[in-house]
């Protein structure tokens, strides 16, 4: 679905006092492959280069060497921009930046009525997204009046107006309150599992990223773990060297472990801990 | 304090103006405003405001929303009266002498002030239905529409139509950051509310420059989310609601110009 081949991406930067040209390079030959609905989480801290690779995925940035291609097209190709961009869909961070239009049913419109769809087939399009993202009792509010999680569900619609089969959500969460970051996290998941929409999640929360089915580790713009969560998360150690947390019960099962109780080490949710220490107090009593 | 800012203070409603097409109502609030320069006899002047009267009933919107729309023309209206009534030549029906001047009422004066008070009144009342009956998007839609013909031109019709619905869009968002940067700015000391002008007015720069900042900041963000959305300019554009012009348009506009048509006539007795 979307394939970089030995991408590297680096900024111009020109002093414009001695005319040096430095070159800021962010991505250095990334290699990737993400298939057809797939959820992948792509995790790093602040300046890892994990947003200019989703801007990549979407022909927002180009490569400054090597390839990307959205199924199958070339994203260097103009002639390939709209059919890229509607293929795989974008949601970006702030909420208030990304909504055009003054009523939530014209926001979810505005991408189709640029590709020059139909009215009655636009029509259909909106109710129905705006159903999947369960917005559809505010189709004539103003956005400004919903709250941070519904305007993100409200931009999730209308990404998915234009029907693309993947979507790249550029840490949807970041500025949301936890209710609104569940919302969001919900409406992402429903869109993955019933509708098996490809998924990519740029995130820096780890209990967001433990919910994919794969997790994908950039630190300081090359790719350092590529693996399903548990995988990725069991090395609790590693994570802190790159400047990243693990879940709070990953990191309690290590902790535990650490102290010679017999844990394993790859929990991820709550439920399995519970588990795994019911377990574990059983085999103590005896 | 900039919460209440809204552009157009549009009533929601059901009625027969809320429901027309908004090309017609824009062209017909200017035929409106034409007449009223046009009119010169009492009688006719009677029978338009009249035809106002009926097409307020016909809104079904509180006479206090229009009452509320006059109230900051006010002064403009009162000030505008006043001059006509004491600086209009004539035949003078009193006078005054204050210091070395004679300042007299005349009978034109008096006649004058009356008509600029009058048309004043219907001029706003009469734009205000345009504005009360029909939401901001729907206006812009309708501009765009109109202006749609002079693209030939190269008016960018639909260019300016989608900075106005961007503009609104972005009005709440922009004064509830200027609400916050005000708190922000008064809890660091910045004086908002001084009695001196000058204090006030350099009170505002601190309060602009972040404002200005973060809204180069957010138009560069919404045009990468309109980018990633394939917007590329009105051409090839569809839209959602289409905006057909029925036959209660049809109706309504025929109706509006056979009464403008008899106030006319009435004038020219």
């Amino acid at each position: 679905m979307l394939e970089t081949k030995n991408l590297y991406f680096r900024y111009r930067d020109e002093d414009l006092e001695t005319g040096e040209v430095e070159y800021d390079e962010i991505l250095h030959g990334i290699n990737l492959n993400i298939k057809k609905g797939s959820f992948t989480a792509v995790l790093g801290h602040n300046g890892s280069g994990k947003s200019t690779l989703a801007k990549h995925f979407n022909a927002i940035l180009l490569p400054s060497g090597g390839k990307v291609y959205v199924k199958g097209m070339d994203t260097a190709d103009e002639r390939n921009l709209f059919g890229i961009r509607s293929t795989a869909g974008m949601v970006f961070q702030n909420p208030d930046n990304q909504l055009v239009a003054a009523i939530v049913e014209d926001e979810a419109a505005f991408a189709p009525e640029n590709l020059g769809v139909e009215p009655k087939e636009i029509r259909r399009r909106v109710d129905e997204c705006l159903g999947i993202v369960g917005m559809t009792e505010f189709a004539h509010s103003e956005p400004s009046k919903l709250s941070g999680g519904q305007k993100q569900r409200v931009a999730i619609a209308s990404v998915l107006t234009m029907e693309p089969e993947c979507i790249i959500l550029d840490e949807p969460t970041a500025m949301l309150d936890p209710k609104g970051r569940e919302e969001v996290m919900r409406t992402i998941q429903k869109l993955n599992r019933e509708k098996g929409m490809t998924v990519v999640l740029i995130t820096h929360y780890m209990d967001e990223a433990a919910s994919a089915d794969r997790v994908i580790v950039i630190d300081n713009g090359s790719i350092v773990l590529d693996d399903v969560p548990k995988k990725v998360f069991a090395q609790v150690d590693r994570l802190r060297e790159l400047g990243l947390d693990t879940p709070q019960v990953t990191e309690l099962a290590h902790m535990l472990r650490h102290d010679g109780f017999d844990l394993p080490g790859d929990i991820l949710s709550v439920d399995e801990a519970a588990e795994k220490l019911m377990e574990l107090f059983g085999k103590m009593r005896k | 304090m900039f919460k209440d800012i809204i552009i157009g203070q549009y009533v929601p409603g059901k009625s027969v103006l809320h429901r027309l097409d908004p090309k017609i109502k824009i062209i017909l609030t200017l035929a409106y405003i034409i007449m009223l320069f046009m009119l010169k006899s009492p009688l006719a002047y009677a029978a338009f405001a009249a035809a106002t009267a009926a097409l307020i009933a016909l809104s079904c919107i509180n006479l206090r929303f229009f009452l509320k729309g006059l109230r900051p023309m006010l002064f403009i209206i009162v000030f505008t009266a006043v001059i006509n009534l004491f600086f209009t030549p004539g035949e003078a029906l009193a006078s005054a002498h204050v210091f070395r001047w004679t300042i007299s009422v005349t009978k034109e004066g008096v006649r004058m002030a009356a008509v600029m008070f009058y048309r004043l009144v219907l001029l706003v009342t009469g734009t205000s239905l345009l504005t009360l009956t029909t939401s901001p998007l729907m206006l812009t839609d309708g501009i765009e529409k109109l202006l749609s013909p002079l693209t030939i031109v190269r008016v960018p019709a639909h260019e300016i139509a989608m900075m106005m619905t961007i503009a609104i869009r972005f009005i709440p968002t922009l004064a509830e950051e200027t609400d916050k940067i005000q708190k922000a700015q008064t809890a660091r000391g910045a004086d908002f509310s001084s009695k001196n002008l000058i204090k006030r007015i350099k009170a505002m720069i601190p309060l602009l420059v972040p404002l200005f900042v973060s809204a180069f900041r957010r138009a560069d963000e919404l045009a990468t989310a309109m980018d990633a959305r394939c917007y590329n300019g009105g051409s090839r554009r569809t839209r959602l609601h289409e905006s057909h012009i029925g036959k209660a348009d049809i109706l309504y506009a025929s109706v509006y110009i056979a009464v403008c048509i008899s106030v006319l006539a009435l004038n020219a007795v």
